[in-house]
C-alpha cells in the first residue's frame, strides 16, 4: 500500500452564508468522496447555522498560481490607479454611485 | 401509571442511550472528520432525549426534570429498545446499530409529527429533520462498507447478523402502544416496519450486504428488561450526578 492510499484525498470546502452573496473558502477536510466531503463539511463548518449552501472541490483539481510569479502577476497593477473608483472625481450632480 | 408518561420514557430512553454511546466516539473516530460527524449526531441525540424527557417529566407531575430522570433511575426503569444498548463494537458496529436505528427514527418521527398531542408533535417535527440526516449518514457508510473492501464487507455482513435480532423492541406493540394509537398521539410501533424493511432491503440491497434470514427477535427494553450491557452504561453516565448530586459546570 503506498502512502497516498492509506490517506483520503484533500477537499476545499467552500460556503455560501445565509446573508453571503458568493460561496468562500472556509477551509479543507478529508473524505473518500463528494458524498461523505459535503457531509463532513457539513459537520465540519456550519454547525453554527454559517451556511445555507457548500460546494467541495477536489484540492488537486485547483491549479494555483506560483508565489515565484507574484511580481509578474501582481506588480503591473501596482501604479494604475486609475482603475480604482476612488480615482475619479465625481461631480456633485452624479447621485448613487 | 400514565400511558403518555412511558411511551415518552422509550422514546427519551431510545435518544439519550444512544446519545450516550456516541459520545462514547469522541476522540476514537476513525478520522478527524467522523468523530465530529458522530458527536454530532451524539449530541442530537441527546439534545432529543432533553426534550422528551422534560415533556415525561411536565406529564408525570412528580417534579422530575430531565437530569431527574436520566441520572436517577435504575436499569429496571428504562425503557429504551434492546438494540441501542448493544456495544459499540468497532466502527462497523456502530454504523449498522445507527443505520438499523435511524431508518426506524426516521419513519416515527414522520408519524408522530401527526400527533394529537402538539408538545409531541412539535418536537418529533424537529426530530424528523435530525435523523433525516443522520439516515442519510449511516445509510451512505453502509454502502461505503458493504461495497468497500472485502474485509470491510465481511465486517458490517457479520454485524448485521448480530445485531438485526435486537430490532425486536422497534416495532413492538403492547398495552401502551395500544392506548397511544387509540388517543391519537402516539404511533403503533409494528406499523413502522414495513417502511423500516424497506429502505433496510433497498440500502443492502446497494451495499451489495445481505439481508440476514428472519429470526427469533429478541424484546424487553419497553418493559425494563435489559442486557448487562446497559448497567455498565448507566454506571459510565450517572456517576457524576449521583456522587455529587449538586454538581454544576
Amino acid at each position: 500500500m503506498t502512502v497516498e492510499s492509506k490517506h483520503w484525498p484533500l477537499w476545499e470546502v467552500f460556503i455560501r452564508s445565509r446573508q453571503g452573496l458568493s460561496h468562500r473558502h472556509v477551509g479543507s477536510l478529508h473524505a473518500a468522496d463528494a458524498e461523505m466531503a459535503i457531509e463532513n463539511a457539513r459537520d465540519v463548518y456550519t454547525r453554527r447555522q454559517e451556511g445555507a449552501s457548500i460546494w467541495v472541490v477536489p484540492a488537486s483539481a485547483i491549479t494555483a498560481s506560483s508565489p515565484d510569479e507574484k511580481e509578474a502577476l501582481f506588480d503591473p497593477a501596482d501604479d494604475k490607479v486609475y482603475r480604482h473608483p476612488t480615482f475619479y472625481d465625481l461631480p456633485d450632480e452624479v447621485k448613487n454611485m | 401509571m400514565d400511558a403518555r408518561f412511558e411511551y415518552l420514557l422509550r422514546l427519551g430512553d431510545d435518544a439519550l442511550i444512544l446519545g450516550q454511546q456516541l459520545g462514547l466516539w469522541t476522540g476514537h473516530g476513525p478520522v478527524l472528520e467522523e468523530d465530529i460527524a458522530l458527536t454530532n449526531i451524539g449530541l442530537d441525540q441527546i439534545g432529543q432525549a432533553r426534550a422528551w424527557l422534560s415533556l415525561a417529566g411536565k406529564i408525570e407531575g412528580a417534579d422530575r426534570d430531565e437530569d431527574r430522570l436520566a441520572y436517577f433511575r435504575t436499569q429496571d426503569e428504562f425503557r429504551n429498545a434492546l438494540l441501542v444498548e448493544r456495544p459499540n463494537g468497532h466502527f462497523g458496529d456502530t454504523i449498522v446499530r445507527q443505520f438499523l436505528f435511524d431508518a426506524y427514527a426516521v419513519a416515527l418521527h414522520k408519524g408522530l409529527s401527526d400527533s394529537k398531542d402538539d408538545e409531541l408533535a412539535a418536537i418529533a417535527r424537529k426530530s424528523a429533520k435530525e435523523s433525516a440526516y443522520h439516515l442519510r449518514h449511516s445509510r451512505a457508510w453502509m454502502v461505503r462498507l458493504g461495497d468497500g473492501t472485502e474485509e470491510s464487507h465481511d465486517k458490517v455482513q457479520t454485524s448485521l447478523i448480530q445485531l438485526m435480532p435486537y430490532t425486536g423492541d422497534l416495532f413492538h406493540s403492547d398495552g401502551i402502544s395500544e392506548q397511544a394509537v387509540g388517543e391519537g398521539w402516539g404511533v403503533d410501533p409494528a406499523s413502522l416496519r414495513s417502511s423500516w424493511k424497506e429502505v433496510v432491503a433497498e440500502t443492502l440491497s446497494e451495499a451489495g450486504l445481505d439481508l440476514p434470514e428472519p429470526g427469533p427477535e429478541q424484546t424487553g427494553g419497553r418493559i425494563g428488561r435489559h442486557t448487562e450491557q446497559l448497567s455498565y452504561l448507566l454506571a459510565e453516565m450517572q456517576v457524576l450526578p449521583r456522587t455529587y448530586p449538586d454538581a454544576k459546570w
